[in-house]
């Protein structure tokens, strides 16, 4: 066994992991229809590839990635796509999202499936059909996991994390007890993609099941795997804090965990690894928790689109049920509506109730007792983040390491005071992110007006040549010409005048060309409708900068007074 | 000794030269303080600061000649930064100079007629279109400054609020009911 590390902070929060572990997992009946929304990954939406009527088979790619950090969505179950519109998601703003709306014909009739034998495979191809079948993490983090598996600095630790930390979750627990041998061989292939020697699965002790079932797949599978038996402690499942207690090996602040060698997966997404690679089924179902304050709490396989509502009817909520919560109560947020679909990041959904969650007392003042810092595990000072955040000095939050926080409200949990610490970073990270992305914007704008500038400016010379350049031709002609005519006549009195002309004559044609270069006006060679077009312009041009001066005064945008 | 010597005065002067043509060769232009200015502006370059966009302002301000409150597209927060920036008290913007909430233009392709006067008022380029063709902008380029909405002689473009997406959605500032206690 090898020596075990720890992290600073954490808490021991009530587990209630028994609730959802009694039965086994069920697989959730077809619902009525699917939603499938078309963002339910981290990075860009996927972008519609079916049309409104179209019959899709199950695992049909219905939604391509868009860009770099993308991912794929597919059909669920076979069917008819009966709308492409925007609908209610599980997102804490209830702002609605590009969803596809699919009824089930009952057949649940596959496509195409390409199983692969990865041990042919470069890691690069396997990339390629991890993408394409949609797999991501699912932990509730939603990275494309061909993303993770695509990393230029040599991975010698893979680590596979089964800790499911956060209270009332039971799903990676469910499914090491069921399908270890399925997680194991999903292990293997990302091992293999990877080409680390070391892979250590990290459980908590508080799941012996798992544990046993996972060690007895190892051995039946004789890969040289470790199960490390973690002690329960929250956060003890996010990434960083798991690889610092299995190696010892701390990620540094705005670091990936490739940075120092390491890669981690969730168990979950290690089945759909490999249902994926040697099934070749995209992934259009997920096993999720349903518990809180329902009658039967248990965990589920659905499909991806299933409304809560529909999984949740099957577990039969209490009465004084009033709310949802997706994710579990440390982490998770409130869905705006129970119909919402379920997504890939969908781990649990907690039917709560006043009884069960009895509300926050209202928020006391910092006392500066620094109980949160002894628990946050992320070693941060969350009462100086606190107070950073709520006055907006978000160049100080900054300072802090505002963004190492993981959200992970050990600190709300502990704050005598009862101050919803967390909502407080969430509202400061966001809007440092809004600041960074205007700043970015502003920085764009001033290089295009920059370039405007010189571009006019460039033009302006460019006519000033050209038609300086013109007049000296002109002047040359004429002076020319005055030669000729100086050169015929005879006469030495009229000689004298005319050669006095022709000198006025070419001074004259000197002076304008000096002065056409000094100030490059190209007026004198205009038409008179020109002229009057110029001077509409410039007085529109007054009257625009007028307007625009005084527009801040307006209630409404200056309209077309000048009309035309 | 001499030689060296000799060798010590020509890499001198050799040096001195190089530096002399450098200093001039490579000559920071303008202004430092009023380049700091700028880079908190935002950049709209709508000129509702009587400037006739964010850097004359910026020179202006670096010369004492400008307050720091007329920039309504830089909102409170803009001044804050300048006042922090100058080292100055904040002053809040005067009656006729109030931010607005940030739009970007549309123009209604069936009405335009393809003038070119709305590409000849965008400070940033960001409207594309040739003579007789219509005209679109391209809104993440577009700075909202309302530059291109009086030239136009159709009345066809107007300024349409930024919407809230999932992809804008910022979390808010916590609020709390007080609970009654007994
Ligand atoms: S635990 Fe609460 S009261 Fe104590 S220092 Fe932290 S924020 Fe302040
Ligand atoms: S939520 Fe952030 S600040 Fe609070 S304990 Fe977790 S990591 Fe630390
Ligand atoms: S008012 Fe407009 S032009 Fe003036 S500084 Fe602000 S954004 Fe720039
Ligand atoms: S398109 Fe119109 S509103 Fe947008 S930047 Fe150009 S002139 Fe300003």
């Amino acid at each position: 066994m090898s020596k075990l590390h720890s992290f600073h902070g954490g808490i021991h929060p009530p587990t209630h992991k028994k609730e959802s572990t009694q039965s086994p997992i069920m697989t959730a009946p077809l619902p009525a229809q699917l939603i499938i929304p078309f963002r339910q990954h981290a990075g860009e939406a996927a972008k519609p590839v079916v049309q409104v009527g179209e019959r899709v088979l199950k695992g049909q790619l219905i939604g391509e990635p868009v860009g770099a950090i993308s991912s794929s969505i597919h059909a669920p179950t076979s069917g008819t796509i009966t709308a492409i519109e925007l609908q209610q998601v599980a997102h804490p703003s209830a702002l609605p999202d590009l969803c596809a709306t699919l009824v089930p014909d009952g057949l649940d009739e596959w496509g195409v499936r390409q199983p692969l034998s990865y041990r042919q495979l470069s890691s690069v191809e396997l990339q390629k059909h991890l993408r394409r079948c949609g797999i991501v993490g699912m932990g509730g983090a939603v990275f494309p996991s061909d993303m993770k598996l695509s990393h230029p600095v040599v991975v010698n630790t893979l680590i596979i994390n089964g800790a499911e930390c956060e209270p009332y979750i039971t799903c990676d627990d469910m499914l090491m007890r069921e399908r270890a041998e399925g997680i194991v061989r999903g292990i293997e292939i990302l091992r293999h993609a990877l080409g680390t020697d070391a892979v250590l699965i990290g459980i908590e002790d508080n799941k012996p099941q798992a544990i046993a079932a996972m060690q007895r797949a190892i051995d039946e599978s004789s890969h040289p795997f470790k199960v490390v038996v973690v002690p329960t402690l929250y956060p003890g499942g996010s990434a960083k804090h798991l690889i610092k207690v299995l190696t010892g090996v701390e990620v540094p602040s705005g670091k990936l965990p490739t940075d120092v060698g390491v890669q981690c997966f969730n168990v979950a997404t290690a089945y759909t690894v490999h249902r994926a690679v040697e099934h070749g089924e995209a992934l259009v179902s997920r096993v999720v928790t349903v518990t809180g304050n329902v009658e039967h709490a248990r965990n589920y396989e659905a499909l991806i689109g299933t409304p809560f509502s529909d999984l949740v009817a099957l577990s039969l909520p209490k009465a004084d049920t009033d709310r949802y919560i997706m994710g579990g109560p440390m982490m998770g947020v409130e869905l705006p509506a129970v119909n919402v679909p379920l997504v890939k990041a969908s781990n649990c959904v907690i039917a709560a109730s006043d009884a069960l969650f009895p509300p926050q007392p209202p928020a006391m003042p910092c006392i500066r007792c620094t109980r949160c810092a002894q628990a946050c595990p992320a070693e941060l000072q969350p009462q100086d983040l606190y107070w950073f955040a709520q006055s907006d000095n978000f160049g100080k939050a900054l300072e802090y390491d505002l963004f190492d926080c993981i959200e992970c409200g050990a600190c709300a949990y502990v704050c005598p005071s009862s101050i919803p610490l967390v909502q407080y970073y969430r509202y400061a990270k966001s809007e440092i992110r809004a600041r960074d992305l205007e700043k970015r914007a502003a920085d764009l704008a001033r290089e295009r007006h920059d370039f405007r500038q010189f571009r006019i400016e460039r033009e302006k010379q460019e006519k000033a040549e050209r038609l300086a350049q013109k007049e000296r031709a002109a002047a040359e002609a004429k002076a020319a010409a005055a030669a000729v005519a100086a050169a015929t006549p005879a006469d030495p009195d009229a000689d004298t005048d005319d050669t006095q002309q022709i000198r006025i004559d070419a001074a004259l044609a000197r002076a304008k060309e000096q002065a056409a270069a000094a100030t490059p006006k190209n007026t004198e060679t205009l038409t008179p409708e020109q002229r009057a077009e110029i001077e509409a312009i410039e007085a529109r041009r007054a009257k625009i900068h007028d307007l625009a001066a005084d527009a801040g005064a307006d209630d409404e945008p200056p309209k077309n007074s000048q009309g035309n | 000794m001499i030689t060296a010597l000799w060798i010590m005065i020509a890499l001198a002067a050799l040096l001195g030269m190089i530096l002399g043509y450098a200093s001039i060769r490579f000559r920071v232009e303008g202004n430092p303080l009023a380049e700091k200015i700028d880079a908190v502006l935002p950049q709209t370059q709508c000129g509702q600061c009587g400037y006739p966009g964010c850097k004359p302002y910026a020179d202006a301000i670096a010369k004492g000649e400008a307050d720091i409150n007329l920039c309504p597209p830089g909102g409170e927060e803009g001044i804050h930064k300048l006042a922090e920036l100058l080292g100055v008290e904040f002053k809040p913007f005067g009656e006729d100079a109030q931010p607005k909430p940030k739009a970007v233009a549309f123009i209604d392709e069936q009405t335009c007629i393809g003038c070119t006067l709305c590409i000849q008022a965008c400070p940033v380029d960001a409207i594309a279109g040739a003579a007789k063709q219509m005209h679109t902008i391209i809104a993440a380029e577009c700075t909202g400054c309302e530059l291109c909405v009086p030239p136009c002689p159709v009345d066809c473009i107007s300024m349409l609020p930024i919407e809230e997406k999932l992809t804008n959605w910022k979390w808010r500032y916590p609020v709390y009911e007080l609970r009654q206690t007994s």
